[in-house]
């Protein structure tokens, strides 16, 4: 199981670029926000929790089909699914991994992207909670996503499809945790429901995902 | 007759759907027509919101409907993962694209009442957003269906798809009462307690959704019954080829 965490944190890290990609990303979507909506500061800091969300949906969503699309391209994957690693711990896994490699460095990236935002001060704290307990939701269930188009040429933009009306809740609770901390109210139950989902996710999600690979496998 | 499972031999269920049809079909123009010729013509205006309102006959039938069909492709997903009958397959894949269908009914009609009565095309309302999602999911899964190539794991992938994407239609819907209030109005009809709509409305809406309902029948068994006949095409075409 290490062998296979390890394996694919070496891999985002060496190869293909796919680690600062979506920090790249986040980067560049966070600049475009004030050319589009205008660099209005006190419009800026309303808005910055909802955007910042959103550019970490945006990110994470774009290095999904790389979670599984080279394994299977290579081979690797039914490497995996025959070892005797049950599949189910082997999604979980690389969900894990790509929450390590995409989910944790945009927590880290986020304060410095809110400070160009304009987020007010009080929402730091829920901003940075409210991404480590929602983002590995969001790796959890982008994996099952690309689990399921995996077999399928250029799925890329079907993977947006099936993954993004998924996203709905976590985003929504995600948000709305920031958003109440800027104005300098409460957050906390919407901190907990998003980690309620993130649990239920990280606990349902690699069944599903296993079962959508082994169809894809078969 | 032993079981209800002897309609998932195709022929079987071929043979019998053929026979109803017909019957159904007939039903089904009846109900939604004579529904409809009832609410539009033979009810009065309400008072306040004048002739508009009757789009309700329209529009909460077919809202009904596209929750109940993504319900009973959910059961048809359920039965083919546990039972592998091709049929229950199938005709989750043929209910998907009325829902869909009807799903977008509703949104339009909506939006087509909402324009006079609440002054906008689109409100983010929980209802309304909740709608628009699981019209998304919608398309989502039909397209699972048009991209994988082979239909057995086409129809294991999108019946995956159906169960993990219920599970987080029915959250997103709580998920949305949370994040905005309401300004659609809450349910007009129930079967307990008392009705907020009045008898006059209320009986030819009952008409409309049960033609409505008889009319996905109608359309499900129509589209399953094509999806049969391509298969065996299909699987005709491949016997010549091996020849």
């Amino acid at each position: 199981m290490i062998a296979l965490l390890k394996r694919d944190l070496t891999l985002a890290f060496r190869a293909g670029g796919g680690f600062g990609l979506s920090l790249a990303f986040f980067l560049v979507f966070t600049a475009l926000v004030p050319l589009g909506i205008g660099p209005e500061t006190a419009r800026l800091s309303e808005i910055a929790a909802g955007l910042l969300w959103l550019g970490a949906l945006l990110a994470c969503l774009l290095s999904l089909d790389r979670i599984f699309q080279l394994d299977w391209e290579d081979g690797t994957l039914d490497l995996i699914a025959t070892s005797p690693l049950p599949l189910e711990a082997a999604a979980a896994l690389k969900a894990l991994a790509h929450w390590l490699t995409t989910g944790l460095p945009l927590v880290a990236l986020a304060p410095v992207l809110a400070l160009l935002l304009n987020l007010p001060g009080a929402a730091y704290p829920w901003l940075i909670a409210s991404l480590a307990v929602g983002t590995p939701a969001l790796s959890a269930i982008g994996t099952f996503g690309a689990a399921l188009t995996v077999g399928i040429k250029r799925g890329g933009l079907l993977l947006s499809l099936l993954v993004l009306p998924l996203y709905v809740p976590t985003l929504i609770f995600g948000a709305l945790t920031v958003t109440r901390g800027a104005q300098g109210l409460d957050a906390a139950a919407p901190l907990f429901l998003l980690a309620g989902i993130t649990l239920g996710a990280g606990a349902i999600l690699p069944f599903a995902a296993a079962s959508a690979l082994r169809v894809n496998l078969r | 007759m032993s079981s209800i499972w002897e309609y998932a031999n195709p022929r079987r269920f071929m043979a019998t759907s053929g026979a109803l049809l017909p019957w159904i079909s007939a039903l089904a123009a009846l109900f939604v027509v004579g529904g409809l010729i009832w609410g539009f013509f033979f009810t009065p205006n309400d008072f306040r919101q004048g002739s508009t309102v009757k789009i309700i006959y329209i529009h909460v039938p077919a809202a009904i409907m596209a929750t109940s069909a993504w319900f009973m492709m959910l059961v048809a997903s359920i039965i083919w993962v546990v039972r592998r009958h091709h049929v229950s397959a199938l005709a989750a894949k043929a209910a998907a694209p009325v829902g869909m269908v009807f799903a977008l009914i509703g949104l339009l009609t909506g939006a087509v009442w909402g324009q006079p009565m609440w002054g906008t095309w689109w409100e983010w309302d929980p209802r309304l957003t909740a709608f628009l999602i699981l019209f998304l999911f919608y398309l989502g899964y039909i397209a699972l269906w048009e991209a994988v190539e082979n239909p057995d794991a086409a129809a294991d992938l999108t019946s995956v798809l159906c169960l993990v994407g219920t599970v987080f239609a029915v959250i997103s819907r709580y998920a949305i009462l949370f994040w905005n209030q309401s300004l659609h109005q809450g349910a007009s009809l129930s079967m307990d307690a008392e009705e907020n709509v009045a008898d006059v409305f209320a009986y030819p809406l009952w008409t409309c959704i049960g033609g409505f309902f008889l009319l996905f029948v109608a359309l499900v068994l129509f589209r399953t019954r094509t999806e049969i006949r391509a298969r065996r095409l299909k699987a005709l075409i491949a016997q010549e080829q091996m020849a």
